[in-house]
C-alpha cells in the first residue's frame, strides 16, 4: 500500500520551475532514495509532500489525505528531517522536544516518556541538561531526527540527512536511520550522497532538474543503465586464440593474452560453458568475477557525466 | 545506538488536528517565543535597565523642573511635563516589540529553525499571532510596570496628582503602539529574507511612530488629552488592517522559497506592461507565463471588456468613494451650523453677470497664490491629474485614506456652499445645476473613478489577491489604476474642463440672469 504518492507534482517559483511533472509512491515499510544533484527540486518535493508548500500543479497524498486540502493533517502525519537542524540553542532536549511534543497535540504525558525513550534510543540522555546550541553537529542532527520521531509518523521525510556531518556524525545518523529502516518505518530519503543511498534505500528515483530521470531497484537501475553484468575471466597462463574460443558461448567485451570479459544476461548457464570451454582449451582459471557496477557509473551516465 | 527497542504509541493515541484556530498551538508558540526572549539576555538587561531605572529617571527630571518652575510661578508647565513621562517610559521599552519582532520570522529563518516550526502542524493564523503576542508580551509588560512604577513615584512624591483617565489614556496609547509597531515589525520579518533587510526596513515603522509620539507630547503639552482617544482609535483601525494583512500576505512559501531580496526593475516593468495589455481575469496566468502568452491589447476590448469588469471587481473601492462624495457633501452641509457665512459674502440673489465675466477673464481672486488654478482648460485639466495622481500615490502609504480626503475636501466645501444658501434662504439646487452640474457631471465621475482605484490601491497591500506576492499585487493595482486612468479618467477630466472653461459660465449666467 502507498504511504506516499505524488502525482504530476509541478512546483513554480515565478519564471523557475523547480519541480516539474514528478510522480511516484512510496509503499508503506519501504525506504526511497531521492538521488540528485544540488538544485534537482528533492528539498522542493519534499517540502511539497511535508504540506510546507503548496504544488502549482498535480496533487500528492500522504496516507490517502491530499496535501492542498488537509495540509494540517499531513504534518501531523510526516515527521520531516531538515538539511540543517536548526535547533533552538538556547533550549534544553526535553523542553526542545516538549514544545515540539506540544506542537503536534500530544499531551505532556506522552511528550516527556517520548522524548526520554528516543533520548536514550539515540544516545543522547546523556546531554539532556545541555543546551542545544553546545551539541556538536552530530548530536545536533540526531536530534533533529528525534524531533521527526517524537509524534510517531506514520512517513518520515529524510532531507540531506548527513549533508553537513563530519564522517562519524555522518556515520551515526547513518546507523540511525538504517535501525528505523529495520524497525519497518516508511522513509523517503533526499540524498546526493550515492553511498547512503545505496546503503539505505530499498528503490531508488534519480531527479535532475525537477525531472525524475530514471527509477527502480539498484539492481533494476544498474540493468537498465549499464546493461547486463560484466564478467572477467583470468587465467593462469596466456591461451592463444581466447576470442574466438569463446565466440561462440558469449560475445566478448575485451581481451588480452590470459584474461577476457564477456556481457551476459544469463550468468548461471553462460559461466559454466565458459569454464568448461577453457579447461578444455587447456586454460587454468585464476578467477571468474563479475565486473562491480557502482550506482555512480548510474549516476553519472544519467546526469550525462560520461558517456 | 543502544539495543533498546522504541516502543512509541500509535498514532491513533495523538490528539486529532483541529480545524480553525488551534489555541493550544499559539500558546504553546508564544510560551516559547516569550522564554526565549528571556534567556537573551541582549533583550532582558535592556528591557530591565529602561522598565526600572528609567522611570526613576524621569521622576528625577521632573522633580528638578517643577522646582525650577516653581521659582518662576509655571508650575502648569511642569503639571504637562509629567504626563509627558508616562508617555516616555512606556514608549521605551515598548520599542523593543520591534526588535523581537522583526527578527521573528526571518531570524529564524536565518538560524534554519523555521522550517521545521512551519512543518508542525501549526496554520498561517497561528504562527502570525503567536509570533506578534510573543514579540509584543515582554515589552508590554516592561511598559505597564515602567508607567506604574514613575505614577506611583510621581504620587508618592506629590509633585501631581495623576489623573486616573490619563493613566488608563496612556496605558491603553502604549498598547495600541505597540501593537501597530509589532504588526508591521511581523509583517517585515516575513517577507524579508535576512536580519539586516527587516532592520533597515524597520525606519518605516519607527519613524512614523516617533513622528505620532512627538504629536502626542504636544497634544499633551497642549492640555487636549481627549484627542489622545481620536488617536488611538485610529491606530486600532490600523492594527485591525495590519493583523489582516500580516494574515493575508503571511506565506510560508515566500519566506522558505526566497533566497535573496533584489529588485528586479526588469521583470517588475514586463509584468506591469503585461498587466496593463491584458483583460482583468488574465492576470493570474499573466504573472506565471511569459510575454507570448499575454492576450493583445485592444482598445475596443478595454471600452467593451476591461473597464466594466474592473469596476465590477473594484465594486467596494467605488462604493466608497461614492459614500465619501456623499458623506463630504453632508459634512459640509452640517458645518453651517458652527460657521455660517455673512449674507453678503455669497449672495447669488445679486449676481452681476458683467463682473462674473469679468473675474473669469482676469482669474478668480487669490488663484495665483492658492492651490486652485487658473480659469484655463489646460490648467484645470493638469491641477485636477496632480490632484488624482498625488492622491493614488499618497494613498499606498496610507492605505486609501489620502486619496477618499481628497475627494472628501472639496464635496463639503459643495456642500457648505450649498448649505449656507440653503441656510440664507436662497437656491441651492439653482447653484448646484449652475456651478456643479455642468462639468460635474464628467469630473465627479472622473474623481470617484480614480479615487476608488486608489482606495484599491493602498488596500491590495492588506489584502493582495491569491498566489500573488506583494510586490506583484502592487504591479497589478497600480497597473488597474493606470489602465482606468488613462482610458476613462483623463479623456473624462479633459472633456470636464473644456465645458468648465466654456459651458458652465454660460450657464450660471444663463440661470442667474
Amino acid at each position: 500500500m502507498a504511504v506516499v504518492e505524488a502525482v504530476g507534482l509541478t512546483k513554480r517559483f515565478g519564471t523557475i520551475t523547480a519541480v516539474e511533472n514528478v510522480s511516484f509512491h512510496v509503499r508503506e515499510g519501504e525506504v526511497l532514495a531521492l538521488l540528485g544533484p544540488n538544485g534537482a527540486g528533492k528539498t522542493t518535493t519534499v517540502r511539497c509532500l511535508a504540506a510546507i508548500l503548496r504544488p502549482t500543479s498535480g496533487y500528492a497524498l500522504v496516507a490517502g489525505h491530499d496535501t492542498r486540502t488537509a495540509p494540517r493533517r499531513v504534518r501531523h502525519l510526516v515527521g520531516l528531517l531538515t538539511e540543517f537542524p536548526g535547533l533552538y540553542g538556547r533550549m534544553k532536549p526535553l523542553e526542545y522536544l516538549d514544545f515540539f511534543g506540544a506542537m503536534q497535540g500530544l499531551d505532556a504525558h506522552t511528550r516527556r516518556a517520548r522524548a526520554e525513550t528516543l533520548l536514550k534510543q539515540f544516545n543522547l540522555w546523556h546531554a539532556r541538561r545541555q543546551r542545544l546550541g553546545q551539541f556538536s553537529k552530530g548530536m545536533r542532527q540526531k536530534m533533529a531526527l528525534v524531533r521527526a520521531l517524537l509524534h510517531a509518523p506514520k512517513v518520515l521525510f529524510l532531507d540531506e540527512p548527513t549533508a553537513a556531518l563530519d564522517p562519524e556524525g555522518a556515520y551515526q545518523v547513518r546507523q540511525a536511520i538504517a535501525d528505523l529502516r529495520r524497525r519497518g518505518h516508511t522513509i523517503l530519503l533526499c540524498t546526493h550522497n550515492l553511498v547512503e543511498a545505496e546503503t539505505l534505500a530499498d528503490r531508488l528515483l534519480i531527479i535532475h532538474r525537477g525531472r525524475i530521470l530514471a527509477r527502480g531497484t539498484i539492481e533494476e537501475l544498474k540493468a537498465h543503465v549499464l546493461g547486463d553484468p560484466v564478467f572477467r575471466v583470468q587465467l593462469a597462463q596466456p591461451l592463444e586464440g581466447l576470442p574466438d574460443l569463446l565466440g561462440d558461448v558469449v560475445s566478448p567485451l575485451e581481451w588480452g593474452p590470459d584474461w577476457i570479459s564477456y556481457r551476459t544476461r544469463t550468468p548461471t548457464q553462460t559461466n559454466p560453458a565458459v569454464i568448461s570451454r577453457l579447461q578444455a582449451a587447456g586454460g587454468h582459471i585464476v578467477t571468474l568475477v563479475e565486473e562491480p557496477r557502482r550506482l555512480e557509473d548510474v549516476y553519472l551516465r544519467l546526469m550525462g557525466a560520461v558517456p | 545506538m543502544s539495543e533498546r527497542t522504541l516502543e512509541l504509541p500509535a498514532l491513533t493515541d495523538v490528539t486529532p488536528v483541529q480545524p480553525g484556530i488551534n489555541w493550544n498551538i499559539l500558546w504553546t508558540l508564544v510560551r516559547r517565543e516569550v522564554r526565549d526572549s528571556l534567556r537573551d539576555w541582549r533583550i532582558v538587561i535592556p528591557i530591565g535597565l529602561l522598565t526600572l531605572l528609567f522611570p526613576l529617571v524621569m521622576n528625577v527630571m521632573a522633580d528638578v523642573v517643577f522646582d525650577f518652575l516653581e521659582r518662576y510661578d509655571a508650575t502648569i508647565i511642569g503639571e504637562r511635563f509629567i504626563p509627558f513621562g508616562l508617555l516616555a517610559v512606556g514608549f521605551f521599552p515598548m520599542s523593543f516589540s520591534l526588535v523581537i519582532a522583526l527578527e521573528s520570522f526571518v531570524g529564524e529563518r536565518e538560524r534554519n529553525s523555521l522550517e521545521a516550526l512551519l512543518a508542525t502542524p501549526a496554520g498561517d493564523v497561528e504562527l502570525y499571532l503567536g509570533k506578534l503576542l510573543a514579540s509584543l508580551l515582554l515589552p508590554l509588560v516592561a511598559s505597564y510596570v515602567g508607567i506604574a512604577i514613575y505614577g506611583i513615584s510621581v504620587v508618592w512624591g506629590r509633585l501631581w496628582n495623576l489623573p486616573a483617565t490619563l493613566f488608563l489614556q496612556i496605558l491603553a496609547l502604549t498598547t495600541v503602539e505597540g501593537l501597530v509597531m509589532v504588526t508591521a515589525a511581523v509583517i517585515v520579518s516575513s517577507h524579508t529574507t535576512s536580519v539586516r533587510a527587516a532592520n533597515l526596513l524597520a525606519s518605516f515603522i519607527i519613524v512614523p511612530m516617533a513622528f505620532l509620539v512627538q504629536i502626542e507630547s504636544l497634544i499633551i503639552f497642549w492640555g487636549r488629552e481627549e484627542a489622545l482617544w481620536w488617536i488611538m482609535a485610529g491606530l486600532l483601525v490600523l492594527d485591525v488592517a495590519l493583523v489582516r494583512a500580516g494574515i493575508r500576505t503571511f506565506n510560508r512559501e515566500a519566506i522558505l522559497a526566497r533566497e535573496i531580496d533584489f529588485l528586479n526593475i526588469e521583470r517588475a516593468v514586463r509584468l506591469f506592461w503585461y498587466f496593463l495589455k491584458a483583460p482583468p481575469e488574465a492576470a493570474p496566468r499573466v504573472r506565471q507565463q511569459s510575454g507570448e502568452a499575454v492576450p493583445r491589447f485592444q482598445l475596443a476590448r478595454v471600452y467593451r471588456h476591461d473597464v466594466p469588469r474592473l469596476l465590477a471587481a473594484n465594486r467596494w473601492g467605488v462604493a466608497t468613494a461614492c459614500v465619501t462624495t456623499a458623506m463630504g457633501f453632508l459634512l459640509g452641509w452640517g458645518l453651517i451650523r458652527w460657521w455660517n457665512l455673512p449674507i453678503d459674502f455669497f449672495n447669488l440673489n445679486t449676481f452681476d453677470a458683467r463682473a462674473f465675466r469679468a473675474t473669469l477673464m482676469q482669474g478668480i481672486p487669490g488663484s495665483a497664490t492658492t492651490l486652485l488654478p487658473p480659469f484655463a482648460i489646460g490648467a484645470i485639466f493638469v491641477h485636477n491629474l496632480r490632484v488624482l495622481v498625488g492622491g493614488a500615490f499618497l494613498s499606498l502609504f496610507s492605505f486609501g485614506v489620502v486619496a477618499l480626503l481628497l475627494l472628501l475636501a472639496p464635496m463639503t466645501i459643495v456642500g457648505f456652499l450649498a448649505g449656507a444658501l440653503a441656510a440664507q434662504g436662497q437656491n441651492w439646487l439653482q447653484f448646484l445645476a449652475a456651478f456643479i452640474l455642468p462639468h460635474g457631471s464628467l469630473e465627479i465621475p472622473a474623481v470617484l473613478l480614480s479615487t476608488a482605484f486608489a482606495v484599491r490601491l493602498g488596500a491590495i497591500m492588506l489584502a493582495p489577491p491569491q498566489d500573488f506576492s506583494a510586490g506583484e499585487a502592487l504591479l497589478l493595482a497600480t497597473a488597474d489604476y493606470v489602465k482606468v486612468l488613462l482610458f476613462v479618467v483623463i479623456p473624462l477630466l479633459l472633456i470636464a474642463a473644456l465645458v468648465e472653461v466654456y459651458v458652465t459660465p454660460l450657464v450660471v449666467v444663463w440661470l442667474y440672469t
